[in-house]
Order: structure tokens, then sequence, then C-alpha cells
């Protein structure tokens, strides 16, 4: 469905991506670990277009989309909800939502597919007329994946979804994004919670400094050595 | 008994005291006249005026400050431009109807007039970002404040030129009749007054309409906050913002034709009326809170009505410094503006 190949990225003279290759199938979540500064950030917002890549290509259901638009992007079934949840503080949580489906124009759907945002984060329902900037960590992230479910994706980039949450909020998030997923849509997942993204990915690749470490089925890379040691912190 | 009056008939009977019968009960550096109410009534009617006038263009510095983080120094040209082309459209309407100097044209004029300003204002600004802005998208702030006076200069000199408004001052016809609709006390209400403040008031109704109520206004708000994810919601965000800049101009231009109905002449170089009418609308804009189009509003009114309050009851002299003292005064107060929110700039 998405086919990542060398693409590589450039900040100024800093490379930040050497050359990852990468691909998701229709109904998977892959996850993206690694550390600090790997560049799995980086790789999300060069496929959604935010940054330039300055090599190699992205291919989305076959068509080339390496220098597509962000927001032509979301036109093509893709959501990107980014690093920092990236809410509109100074909006409503309703508005918020509703800016999710901006490229959209169903009206009832819309508002069918909000229905069922608020079913699959309650929390959200009753604070529809707050503005989003007084929600806590955990309800901003589940604003931002709410929001981006409006757009109806049919791939999700999701960029760190437990970063700054407490354990408890972070297995609810997990538990959406398994439900999300089983509900049709496919999943790219960066984490740097290395236990719960193998967790729920039926895939995973490692990132070190730009390129691509390891790859394989989730379980596989749990268990093996050099993964247990460097990222879940066993051994 | 005199004691038991109530202030608003001590008001009455100083009022109606001759003024010029030496012993004033007043303060000799109050004049009299401050104790009229329909002096008092005056100049509300005058701040009110001046003040939506510096606020339909305060709006156009605060929208694109909001969305874009530079002061477009070129948005006072725009009001100038829009000053002259309602004077050149409102004389060549004038001389097709075969009108006589003096003679009021028919009603339609003065709308015809501004919506054409208006929409010519709109393209001009749209071609002004597309140009000199939208290049700079990634480019430091500075790079684009800089290029901003630039554009400002380039409008004002091109102005000069002998084929396009010359250096002479010139006079908009006279588009509405001197009619008082409503007098109280000494005060006239003009029927300029009332289209002044009343065209003012729908511009910027529609606007806060606009913005805090229509699926564009939600993408504007949206790309002031955050660019990025804004395009990641699937806004062209480059279209918001040329939307914001056709938007601001063409409000300025309604501001330009609404002063050049009320002041009448126009020269070019813009002289300082103009200058300064730019200016304390961005005045009005840091005091409101930049960045917020309430702000701007509240900011506009607010300054136009300190203007007049001090000019009518302080001293008329300084009434360019109460606007420039109540700037310095929110800055180092309430540096975000009067509406605004303190922020910390991020580094």
């Amino acid at each position: 469905m998405l086919n990542v190949s060398n693409l590589q990225v450039s900040y100024g003279a800093i490379r930040a991506l050497h050359g990852i290759s990468l691909n998701v199938e229709k109904g998977e979540i892959v996850t993206l670990i690694g550390c600090n500064g790997a560049g799995k950030t980086t790789t999300l917002r060069a496929i959604s277009g935010l940054v330039r890549s300055s090599g190699g290509s992205v291919s989305y259901e076959g068509s080339d989309i390496t220098r597509v638009r962000p927001h032509e992007l979301v036109r093509m079934g893709i959501a990107h909800s980014p690093e920092g949840r990236g809410v509109f503080a100074n909006l409503t949580v309703e508005e918020n939502l509703e800016l999710g489906a901006y490229a959209r124009s169903d009206h009832a759907a819309i508002a069918q597919d909000k229905e069922k945002g608020l079913t699959l984060f309650p929390r959200l329902r009753e604070r529809l007329r707050q503005q989003a900037g007084t929600l806590s960590g955990g309800e901003q992230q589940m604003l931002a994946m709410a929001r981006a479910l409006m757009a109806r994706p049919r791939m999700l980039l999701l960029d760190e979804p437990s970063l700054g949450l407490a354990p408890q909020v972070v297995s609810t998030i997990f538990q959406i994004i398994r439900e999300i997923n089983a509900a049709g849509t496919t999943i790219l997942l960066v984490e740097q919670n290395a236990h719960m993204a193998l967790k729920v990915a039926h895939r995973a690749y490692v990132l070190e400094t730009g390129e691509i470490a390891m790859e394989g089925p989730a379980q596989e890379l749990a268990a093996s050595d050099e993964v247990r040691k460097a990222y879940l912190g066993v051994g | 008994m005199p004691g038991d009056s109530s202030p608003r008939e001590e008001l009455a009977k100083l009022s109606a005291r001759p003024v010029s019968k030496g012993h004033s009960p007043c303060p000799r550096f109050l004049p009299t006249p401050a104790y009229r109410v329909d002096t008092l009534l005056q100049t509300l009617k005058d701040g009110l005026t001046i003040g939506s006038l510096y606020a339909l263009i305060a709006l156009g510095y605060t929208m694109v400050y909001g969305i874009l983080k530079f002061i477009n120094f070129a948005h006072s040209d725009i009001v100038v431009l829009g000053g002259w082309l309602s004077l050149i459209t409102a004389t060549a309407i004038v001389e097709k109807l075969g009108l006589t100097p003096g003679q009021i044209p028919p009603w339609w004029v003065g709308p015809l007039v501004l919506l054409i300003a208006m929409v010519a204002c709109g393209i001009i600004g749209f071609t002004i970002e597309r140009l000199a802005y939208k290049p700079l998208r990634r480019a430091p702030r500075l790079n684009v404040l800089i290029t901003a006076i630039g554009v400002s200069l380039f409008l004002q000199n091109t102005g000069q030129l002998q084929f396009v408004f010359g250096t002479r001052p010139r006079a908009i016809p006279q588009l509405l009749s001197d009619q008082t609709l409503l007098q109280i006390g000494n005060v006239h209400i003009r029927l300029l007054d009332l289209v002044v403040i009343g065209t003012a008031v729908v511009l910027m109704v529609g606007l806060e309409w606009l913005v805090f109520h229509t699926k564009l206004g939600r993408a504007m708000r949206a790309v002031s906050f955050d660019v990025r994810t804004a395009g990641l919601m699937g806004i062209p965000v480059d279209r918001v913002i040329s939307i914001t800049f056709v938007i601001g101009s063409s409000l300025a231009a309604a501001g330009g034709f609404l002063w050049a109905l009320s002041f009448t002449s126009i020269k070019q170089p813009a002289d300082t009326s103009w200058v300064l009418l730019g200016l304390k609308a961005f005045v009005a804009a840091v005091v409101g809170g930049i960045g917020n189009v309430r702000g701007a509003m509240f900011g506009g009114l607010a300054i136009g009505m300190l203007e007049v309050f001090g000019q009518q009851y302080i001293n008329p002299a300084l009434k360019d410094v109460y606007v420039f003292a109540a700037l310095i005064v929110v800055l180092l107060v309430k540096p975000g503006g009067i509406l605004g929110k303190a922020t910390v700039e991020k580094v």
C-alpha cells in the first residue's frame, strides 16, 4: 500500500535519513522504533510532504507521492497525526474535529464519523465545547487521533502517540490503535516506547541514525537479543 | 433646594448658562463646553467614526500578522491606494453621468465605487502576496519585514508617477448629500456619519462571522495557530494565506474610501493625515492584541475614542501624542495587547 524506497532527507548540511526503504501492506500495523534523533519523525514528515526529500521516492497505492503536498495527501486517504499532537489550542474540541474533515464535503457522513470518533474516545464528548488547549495531555492525544480519523483515512501515520502520557493512558491509547486497525485502517506507527509498539504491531523496523538497522515481524524483533538489549531494557 | 437637583439637572443648568458672560464656574483650563451634553455626544460620534476606520484598517494588519507573523508595512499604502481608486472611479462615474460639480449622484454610485475599490485592492493584495511574500515563505521573518517596507516604498513611488496618480492633491467628488438626518441638541448626525459607521460595522460583523462561523474562518484560525499541522488537515495553506491578503486589502480599500469620503482631499505622496491613518491603525492593532481579530476592532475603537476625547477635553494639539502614549503604556504593561494573550517567543 505504501512503499518508501531509498528515501533521503537533509537538514542543511546534516543528513537525517541516509536512504531508508520500507513498505506497509494494507491492513497492517507497522511500527518504526528507534532512539531520539534516529529519524523516525523525519521519515513520517517526508512521507506526508512536510519536509522535502533530497532523494528516493514514496509511492502510495501505486502512484508516486514523493512531491505531493501535505493537504493533497489528505484527499488521497493518508492522515498524519503529528508529533506533539498538534491540536489547535485556540479552537474548541469540536472545531478541531471538524477541521480533520476539512477535505470532505459529505456532511451526513462527516457527522457520522464524528459520532464514531466520540464513541471511540468518550472523554472528548464531555469536552466538545471546550478549547482544545485546556485538555490534558492524554485527552489532546485522543483528540489528535480522533481528528486524523475524521479525514476517513485508509492509512494513518501516527507520530509518538504515547509521548508524555501516564502508563494508564498509554495502554488505553494503544488499545484504541488496535481498534482503529481492526476497523480497517492501515497504520504506520512511530514510537519510542518500543515495548508497547512491538506489542500492537504486525511488523517493525528499527531505525538507527537515519538507517534501517533491523526489520521483521514485531514478535520476532521483540524476542531478539539486540532489540531487547537496546530498546526494551532487558538483559 | 439646589442641593437636591440631580447631576443631570446640574449639567443642563451649566450648559444653559451663557458661556460668554464672565465668570465661568469651571476651572480655567477646562473650556466650558466640556460640560455640555452635546459636546459629549459630538465627541462620541467623532470617536466612533474615526475609531471604526482605524478598526477596519487594523484588521488587515492583524490578520496578516496572525497568519504569517510579520507586519505588512505595505498595508497603509493599500489604504491610500483604496482612496485613490475610489477617487478615480467616482470621478469617472460622475463625468459619465454628466453631473455638474456639487450635484449629488444617484444613491448607487457610492456602493459601486466602494465595491470597485475593494475588488481592485483585493486583486492588488493578492498579487503582492504572490510576488513579494510567497517566495519568502521559508525565509526568516526579518527578510519578509524588509520586503514589506520595499513594497510600501514601491507603491508610494509608483503612485507619484505622472501617469499614475501624480503629485497634485485632488478631492473625491461629493457622493452624499450634506443633509442632517438627526439633530440632538447641537449635534448633527449627518448621512455621511451614518454611512461611514454603518459600512464599517457591516464589514466588521461580516468578517467576525467569516472568521468564527465558517469553514474558511476555522481554517484561517488553524493556519494562524500552526501552519504545518493545518496542512495535515487537508487545508490548502497557500490558498488560505492568499484569501487572507485579499480580505485584508479589501477592508483597507473600504477604509480608504470612507476616509476619502470624510476628508475628501487625497495627495500623493501620502500626506501626513494618510500616513498617520495607517500608523494609528497599526497602533490600534497592537493595542488590541496583534493577531487577534476582535482585538483589532476593539483597539481601533479605543484608539479613536482616546484621540478624539483627548483632543476635545485635554489639549487638541496633542491628539497624536495620546495615541502613541497609549501604545507605549500598553507595550509596557501588557505587551501582548489588551485582548492578546501573553506569548513567549519560541526559540
